[in-house]
């Protein structure tokens, strides 16, 4: 059985902006300020620690954003063309298949063997009783779940435990000896140095947390193979699942807006400031008038026009995963549109004073065009402020999807996302006795999003802003 | 002074019209009213008769912008956009798509709106500045360094979460107070109380670490030293000379929202089930309610300019020295 890649929108401009990352980074390489700010970062254990989170979402991310779609066999002769499948699934997906293909009739607590609510089972010899049913697939393969559960699950975390420092200590080895050329010292000397913390990156608060994490990842993959460590929802999903694929969409939320914002409110701000003029004037009665309007009111405006037009035009989109994205798309879209006020005002501010500054009138008196002033004067000088309001907005944008989302106005509710899976968990807190798990299971990993991106934005903010220095 | 003033309140209604022109745009250009029946009527099968009933009921079978059909000034007046857009100028806002009328709703549902939302509004300002207060007097300790931790640790929890958990603990646990529901009159604090105590909480984190920022800054200047220098203890310096010079920067932030406290808070109004505008205007998104969605907007940006207006008036009144010209 074959398959077909397939590109969503969404999956092309994330590639495209880490790619855009990459290149930016390497460049940066040339200018010794930059450099230097990214040293900074590079030293601080929170900055470091932060960072290895981020990069660890980043690749659950990056994986459930490689699409394909399965062909099916044909199902006539052979002569049949063979037919693509209509759903278009992940890497992810595919890693995590047994977490996806176990789905079980409905609600079942963490680690439970059987479901979370009694129904009434007709014996073999046709009398009824009302108990637990076993589950499909959560514990099957214990004979007396009773007696033998918690002997299995001790031995299996053990099993995660042991492979999590076996795969930490293979790590620690390759890092240490990567260290170890780079700076032409023996193996040994490298591991005390990072081990002191001393010289260089905070290599010691990376290894600390990918071993944190470790031996917490180490157990829950272990657990999953046989049980659903967080629960299954009201359909029977899993819930670790879920929330796997949730990180994809927040990352998205977090990531692509910024391709809307950045170039609206640089491009805006420059012109503004550096103009003067009518058209100062003009671009702030826009920006006044966007941001006058009350944020969720013109998203959710936005968005509901948005959905007239992805339903009045279903033949734009094969798939229901490329509806979904192009709903996700557009929530970007608006998303950004709404917000690059706020850094539109900022840049327009600094480059007032910028253009008052020597060098910048000395270009101007040597008859320098005014873009290539723009460009090589002041954009350079306004790219802090660029990057420190980038990383500050992710964490914000996150945390909206969730509010957007639950009011109704976010992503499509087929897109697992925190706003999707907290809304339909918000529904089970009324049940008694409570389904509590997959509100904490997002909780979880929303949290450890958000601080992740909070911490490294504050750190990339001290490093970069010359005022704090 | 006054002719600052009188400036500014002429630019109010060009933002506006602004805003208007925006979501005319939005409403019934990107989307023809057609679209718009289809959707609420259901998507399929629907007659061409039923969209033109459905736009003759709700008044969306004029043309756009211009009636070349009828005579005088009803070809600029018997329009969507004069319809529609401009009489809420006026304080018009038609009838909701079931019928209601907007303006009375809206009246009636801004008083639940700002029972809660004014308490919140007022303690949580109490609450964030004293307790960065306490964290810059503490500057350099561990209590400091808990402290910021700590609010960087409560904003990255999600707003749902507080009211989430703050409805487990307090309702369902407790059983202190009601879970949701709002009863009029004095009785009604049983009902306000968890949504204005989560309001409080939910924002400390954001609050208090961006005025620890504020107050350090004024802080470290000289003239602070100089009143320490004199003899001046640590809380009066803080109290006499850091709140007062800070006051700029906080009232920034502060003044603009107050008069958009009567939009009432979207989320927890609609968690709690009070009555307010900011659980109508859910429903209204929810329900497609474009007239309310509409009238909401243009409210919310009429309070929004209102707030800016107070906030450089705020300005003179604690720093003489900005004069408004």
């Amino acid at each position: 059985m074959g398959f077909q890649p397939v590109v969503l929108w969404t999956d092309l401009l994330l590639f495209g902006l880490i790619a855009c990352v990459l290149l930016a980074a390497w460049s940066a390489r040339r200018s010794e300020p930059m450099r230097d700010a990214w040293r900074r970062v590079g030293e601080s254990s929170v900055g470091m620690a932060s960072l290895t989170v981020l990069a660890l979402f980043l690749l659950v991310g990056v994986v459930d954003s490689l699409h394909y779609r399965e062909r099916l066999a044909p199902a006539g002769g052979s002569g049949d063309k063979a037919q693509l499948s209509t759903e278009v699934r992940s890497a992810l997906d595919a890693v995590a298949a047994p977490l996806r293909t176990r789905v079980e009739k409905t609600y079942s607590a963490p680690l439970a063997y059987q479901l979370f609510a009694k129904q009434t089972l007709e014996g073999p010899d046709g009398t009824q009783r009302r108990e637990f049913p076993r589950l499909k697939f959560g514990g099957s393969s214990l004979k007396y779940p009773e007696v033998d559960q918690t002997g299995d699950i001790l031995g299996r975390i053990g099993i995660g435990l042991a492979s999590a420092a076996v795969g930490w200590v293979a790590l620690a080895g390759v890092l240490v000896a990567g260290v170890a050329r780079s700076r032409r010292v023996p193996v040994g000397a490298a591991w005390r140095a990072i081990w002191r913390g001393k010289g260089g990156l905070a290599w010691r608060s990376v290894l600390a947390t990918v071993g944190v994490v470790a031996l917490l990842a180490g157990p829950l993959a272990a657990l999953a193979v046989e049980y659903h460590v967080f629960g299954t929802d009201k359909v029977g999903q899993d819930v670790l699942f879920l929330t796997l694929k949730s990180i994809r969409t927040a990352l998205v939320i977090g990531t692509l807006t910024t391709l809307v914002t950045l170039p609206l409110a640089v491009a805006l701000g420059i012109m503004a400031g550096y103009l003067g003029g009518w058209v100062d004037d003009v671009i702030q009665y826009l920006y006044t008038v966007l941001n006058s309007i009350p944020g969720v009111l013109l998203i959710a405006a936005a968005v509901l026009m948005m959905q007239v037009v992805i339903d009045t035009h279903p033949q734009w989109f094969e798939t229901a995963a490329e509806r979904a994205d192009a709903r996700l798309l557009a929530l970007c879209v608006i998303l950004g549109m709404t917000s690059w006020t706020g850094l539109c005002r900022l840049l327009r501010g600094e480059t007032l004073k910028l253009r008052e500054l020597e060098y910048v009138q000395a270009a101007r008196a040597f008859g320098v065009s005014t873009t290539r002033i723009l460009a090589r004067h002041v954009l350079p000088n306004l790219m802090h402020l660029v990057l420190i309001a980038l990383v500050m907005d992710f964490s914000g944008l996150v945390l909206a999807e969730a509010v957007l989302s639950y009011v109704g106005i976010g992503v499509d509710p087929g897109t697992v996302s925190f706003g999707t899976m907290i809304n339909a968990a918000r529904m089970e807190l009324a049940r008694e006795p409570m389904v509590w798990w997959s509100l904490v299971a997002a909780f979880i990993f929303m949290f450890v999003l958000v601080l992740a991106a909070n911490l490294f934005a504050d750190v990339v903010r001290d490093a970069f802003d010359p005022r704090r220095s | 002074m006054f002719a600052y003033i009188v400036r500014r309140l002429l630019y109010a209604p060009l933002i506006l019209i602004g805003v208007n022109l925006l979501t005319f745009a939005l409403f019934f250009v990107v989307n023809t009213p057609d679209d718009m029946a289809r959707m609420q009527l259901g998507a399929k099968r629907v007659t061409p008769e039923a969209i033109e009933r459905w736009k003759v009921e709700r008044g969306y079978d004029k043309p756009l912008l211009f009636n070349a059909q009828a005579d005088g000034a009803d070809k600029l007046t018997n329009t969507i956009f004069f319809e529609k857009s401009l009489k809420m100028f006026a304080f018009d806002f038609g009838r909701a798509d079931d019928g209601r009328d907007i303006a009375t709703e809206i009246q009636t549902r801004m008083g639940p709106s700002l029972a809660i939302a004014l308490p919140t509004f007022v303690l949580g300002l109490f609450v964030t500045v004293s307790l960065a207060l306490l964290l810059v007097f503490f500057r350099t300790s561990y209590l400091d360094f808990a402290g910021v931790v700590l609010c960087v640790a409560m904003m990255s929890i999600s707003g749902l979460f507080y009211i989430i958990g703050g409805q487990w603990l307090v309702s369902k646990v407790w059983h202190l107070v009601p879970i949701s529901g709002y009863g009029g009159g004095l009785d009604s604090w049983r009902f306000l109380i968890l949504p204005v105590v989560i309001g409080v909480i939910s924002g400390i984190g954001g609050s208090a670490r961006w005025y620890r920022t504020i107050f350090l800054e004024e802080a470290g200047k000289d003239y602070v030293r100089t009143a320490r220098a004199k003899g001046l203890s640590e809380l009066q310096a803080l109290f006499r000379h850091v709140l007062k010079n800070a006051m700029i920067p906080i009232l920034t932030g502060v003044v603009v929202v107050i008069p958009s406290l009567f939009m009432g808070s979207l989320i927890s109004e609609s968690f709690f089930g009070i009555p307010g505008l900011g659980s109508y205007t859910i429903d209204a998104i929810n329900a497609q309610d474009f007239p309310v969605v509409r009238a909401m907007v243009f409210i919310g940006s009429l309070l929004y300019i209102a707030g800016l207006i107070l906030t450089d008036l705020s300005y003179t009144l604690v720093d003489p020295r900005v004069r408004l010209e």
